[in-house]
């Protein structure tokens, strides 16, 4: 998968987690707390879905290089 | 024979518009069945009904707006039998042929043949699905299709002049949902003298045990700081039994059950405070369950009616991200409110040392008719308590 690839998985479960975000709408360096005001139950529901779609295990102390569409990219292809 | 009435929405909602039923005439219901749904100003409402028996007669017509207490529907009680005549049915054509003894009212205009669909309206399934998704009530649309079903083409045509987004219409219920706020914030401030006690607390040992405990853990078993709070809110509760119930017009009725309310702030601003049933009696786990499936239902819009209106104390957390303290207003007809600020590292005094340590800093907002300062000081003491053993939670 390229990063695109993955940015574009990446905020398609971000949309099913928070299904009042406009998928449209999410730049690349919006972050899920300060931009998208997700909470902490929406950010663990994230991981569970991010995990579940790459199979990538996501640790707490990880969160915050998921924080953004492109930190996530960025991650998730280094792990994938 | 029991009327059903439009149980209470909440201190904030007077009225429900119905939008759609779940049952007809015949149908059995049981407790906790969800028989009906209805739209308020904040989203659509699952009403429940709190009886066994059948669907005698539905009193409410699809599209009504109704009071907190408007008749619904008639219940009658498992094993009763039928005594009274069913009312003449309102047709617009005279029928010769009602049967007086019919359990089932044909409240159906004559034109649309009864369906077996839970609406009662005659609609093809792809018909009711659009209408479903663009929000039109069916029975606002006169149908073209064989006997009057309403069709697809039906649905599209009644389909307002399209917005170029939703973002509009989400505008108009994020504005109402701000008046419902305000108008029972504003009853609050005005009836409830309200007191505040603050106070900060170690969260080293639960902070420690929590990130031990999530380390070995797959995502969808790890545990959310907000769920220990709570748990520990709920648990405290017990001890201090003047915080927790409602304030009625015959004064204060402590609740022996815990049903905490949590503040979930919706994206854009809004905020609900469903109810977690027995919040003091549930795992860690099913704690976390809960808050994730009302989390869900809140989003979507999908909360049931004993959710809106059972809570009996309600806990509101700033999330990760955000400033040291909070504090809140009391939700009427709840008598108190605990609010926590962000988590984080706070300068704590331990043995006449300063150092920094993961703390949170909860504030309690309680009415004074039924308790002071001092009770609210022991009830933050005993959270406090509770959270430096958080194996027991």
């Amino acid at each position: 998968m390229t990063e695109d690839e993955i940015r574009s998985a990446y905020i398609e479960e971000l949309v099913k987690v928070a299904p009042d975000l406009d998928p449209a709408g999410i730049a690349g360096s919006d972050h899920l707390q300060d931009d998208l005001e997700l909470d902490s139950m929406d950010i663990l529901n994230l991981v569970i879905a991010l995990n579940a779609r790459f199979g990538v295990a996501i640790a707490e102390a990880d969160y915050p290089q998921i924080a953004t569409p492109d930190l996530a990219a960025a991650f998730l292809k280094s792990r994938v | 024979m029991a009327v059903f009435k439009m149980p209470s929405l909440g201190a904030d909602m007077e009225a429900g518009k119905l939008v759609e039923w779940l049952v007809k005439p015949g149908d059995p219901v049981k407790h906790g069945d969800i028989v009906a749904v209805v739209e308020t100003q904040k989203g659509a409402i699952e009403i429940e009904i709190f009886e066994d028996g059948v669907v005698e007669k539905l009193l409410a017509e699809l599209g009504q707006s109704l009071p907190v207490g408007a008749p619904l529907a008639v219940i009658r009680a498992a094993g009763q039998v039928v005594t009274e005549a069913p009312e003449a049915p309102p047709s617009e054509t005279p029928r010769a042929d009602v049967e007086a003894t019919a359990p089932v009212a044909k409240t159906e205009p004559s034109t649309v043949p009864p369906s077996p669909a839970p609406t009662g309206i005659a609609a093809s399934p792809a018909a009711k699905a659009r209408a479903a998704e663009l929000g039109i009530a069916l029975q606002s649309l006169t149908g073209s299709g064989p006997d009057g079903a309403i069709v697809l083409a039906d649905v599209d045509a009644a389909k307002p002049a399209a917005p170029p987004s939703a973002k509009p219409e989400r505008g108009a219920y994020l504005a109402e949902m701000r008046k419902a706020i305000a108008a029972a914030m504003t009853r609050s401030k005005r009836e409830i003298p309200h007191y505040y006690v603050t106070h900060t607390v170690d969260l080293s040992a639960a902070t420690d045990w929590l990130n031990a405990a999530n380390a070995a853990r797959p995502p969808e078993e790890r545990i959310l700081m907000g769920a220990l709070l709570m748990k520990a809110v709920a648990l405290a509760a017990r001890e201090e039994k003047a915080v927790n119930g409602h304030f009625g017009e015959e004064g204060f009725t402590p609740s022996k059950a815990i049903h905490l309310g949590l503040a979930i702030a919706l994206r854009g601003g809004g905020l609900v405070a469903p109810a977690i049933l027995d919040a003091d009696r549930l795992s860690l786990h099913a704690l976390m369950e809960a808050m994730r499936d009302l989390t869900t239902r809140a989003r979507a819009g999908r909360l049931k009616s004993s959710e809106m209106s059972m809570a009996t104390l309600t806990f509101s957390a700033l999330g990760e991200s955000g400033v040291e303290a909070m504090a809140g207003i009391i939700v009427p007809p709840q008598v108190a409110i605990v609010t926590a600020g962000a988590p984080g590292p706070q300068p704590l005094v331990r043995d006449g040392e300063v150092v920094a340590a993961q703390a949170v800093t909860l504030t309690l907002a309680a009415d004074h008719r039924v308790s002071d300062g001092r009770l609210g000081s022991k009830f933050l003491i005993a959270i406090d308590a509770k959270l430096q053993i958080p194996e027991e939670l």
